[in-house]
């Protein structure tokens, strides 16, 4: 059982993005708020992709001085940023490529996650010739392939059309549950929020303004905004 | 193309006066080549394409501007790097490594000669101390291989810089949070997101110092076989046997126009998308 506890601070134009959270392995928190308010944010910090002041604990190992390459922080990009110029299948097998080297191993070693992932059929397209679904899975299995410690996804459902959000999403919530480390999914769709994860956190203009369950949210809400996001 | 985007393009009419100067425009790009096929002495021309004075200047041509693309890869595609992160400096450093880069663009070839000439000549600056052990650089082969780099450079850097420009970057922060180090995601990513902006970058290059004339002559001289490239012997040529220097003038045509051609626009300048 390990837990990720980040207490961090992101200076921004506006204002700073101060987050303090703790997700236990086997959960996932969804990390909500209206748009601008520094979700993202706090997903590239626990990644390292921005740098953030604080600490970003795996157990009582502190991640936050270690470049992003190091850190074991699995991410899912809001457009999933996929290699354009490389296959389905190299794109998943990247983690073994740059970890392993030589590109025979790594795709060797991609090949279980294509067949979990569905995405056999599709290993050998080019991510312009995907579709949202199909890419987002690319996305998971690459980011999974790496054999994250911890996993972030941001805006996983954002660009998928309306008409396969709720098959995608339950595929993704089975996905997630499997994946079985700390998870933070940035949301800002009450229906995504609730589908994949346990709990809820909500970021208003920088700071963390309340933490519970659905219902605990709904029952008490800290600002409008999250009375009007509950009880949508 | 979808309809839509055709109509769209049908809309988009060439109104009289852009069509009469773009017309001026391209008959002064294009006449003064159809004047030098005009002019060509075609019988004689297997003969002068194959005389040992075409010959010794093509060879030297192509293995001079092959080397000096070389090193306009080497050394350009690090500059275009430093290039692309200097728009996080101060304004001042900025602007100054911009225009540096930029000064062969504008500086005639044949001040970049001199220039060169004083810095690497027997008295010049670093020359002084080369001579001192023994090592002339000017009016060799050497000396042609500097001067063409030195004015293809730019074309090279400005190329992979707007290459780099239009990649979308975040490809690298992804390639990160997968375990690559900052190498590889250079080599793995970045090179190949930017890959067809160093090919256009070097066909300019390559172009570029093949018809390299004024640097050349100042710094390298005009040598038979040793720095005589195309177009100095094509221009010495003119003065005393004009269907030979018609001859030089039309390989150097050929070969630059195979070089275009043989990319396509994929990967042609100004065809970067």
């Amino acid at each position: 059982m390990s837990a990720l506890t980040i207490d961090i601070t992101v200076p921004r134009a506006a204002f700073d993005v101060v987050a303090q959270l703790e997700v236990t392995s086997g959960h996932a928190l969804a990390l909500v708020g209206p748009n601008g308010a520094g979700k993202s944010t706090v997903l590239a910090a626990i990644a390292g992709l921005v740098d953030g002041t604080g600490s970003v604990h795996l157990d009582d190992r502190d991640l936050n001085n270690l470049p992003a390459e190091q850190r074991g922080v699995g991410v899912v990009f809001q457009d999933f940023l996929l290699f354009p110029h490389l296959t389905v299948r190299d794109n998943v097998a990247f983690a073994a490529r740059v970890s392993v080297g030589g590109w025979k191993a790594a795709r060797e070693a991609a090949q279980p996650w294509l067949d979990r992932f569905d995405l056999a059929g599709l290993a050998d397209r080019h991510p312009e010739a995907l579709s949202g679904g199909q890419a987002q899975r690319v996305a998971l299995a690459r980011a999974l392939a790496s054999e994250p410690a911890v996993l972030v996804l941001d805006e996983p459902m954002a660009s998928l059309d309306v008409e396969i959000r709720d098959d995608v999403r339950t595929d993704l919530a089975g996905y997630v549950r499997d994946f079985g480390g700390p998870t933070i999914i940035v949301s800002h769709d009450l229906d995504d929020a609730k589908a994949l994860g346990d709990e809820l956190a909500v970021i208003e203009k920088g700071l963390i303004v309340q933490r519970g369950t659905l219902a605990e949210l709904a029952a008490a809400p800290a600002t409008p905004w999250i009375a009007r996001f509950a009880s949508r | 193309m979808p309809a839509s985007k055709r109509r769209n393009l049908q809309r988009q009419r060439t109104g009289p006066v852009v069509a009469i100067l773009a017309a001026a425009g391209l008959a002064l790009l294009v006449l003064p080549l159809l004047g030098l096929l005009f002019r060509a002495p075609w019988g004689q021309i297997p003969a002068l394409v194959t005389s040992d004075v075409v010959l010794q200047a093509l060879g030297l041509s192509l293995l001079t501007a092959t080397i000096s693309t070389l090193l306009c890869l080497v050394f350009g595609i690090p500059l275009a790097v430093l290039l692309s992160h200097s728009v996080r400096w101060h304004v001042i450093p900025r602007r100054l490594l911009r225009a540096a880069i930029t000064i062969p663009l504008v500086l005639p070839p044949v001040i970049g000669g001199i220039a060169l000439l004083l810095l690497l000549g027997r008295r010049g600056l670093i020359g002084q101390f080369l001579y001192g052990i023994g090592v002339t650089i000017p009016f060799t082969t050497g000396a042609v291989v500097i001067a063409q780099t030195f004015v293809a450079m730019p074309f090279l850097v400005f190329a992979v810089e707007g290459a780099l420009r239009s990649a979308d970057r975040r490809s690298e922060l992804a390639a990160s949070s997968l375990g690559a180090s900052p190498a590889q995601v250079f080599r793995l990513v970045t090179l190949p997101l930017i890959g067809p902006g160093i090919a256009a970058g070097a066909v300019l290059c390559f172009t570029r110092a093949l018809g390299e004339f004024g640097a050349t002559i100042t710094f390298a001289g005009s040598l038979p076989g040793v720095t005589r490239t195309l177009p100095i012997a094509s221009y010495l040529a003119m003065n005393s046997d004009p269907d030979t220097a018609i001859a030089l003038a039309l390989v150097l045509l050929v070969v630059s126009l195979a070089v275009l051609l043989a990319l396509r626009d994929r990967w042609l300048p100004g065809a970067l998308s």
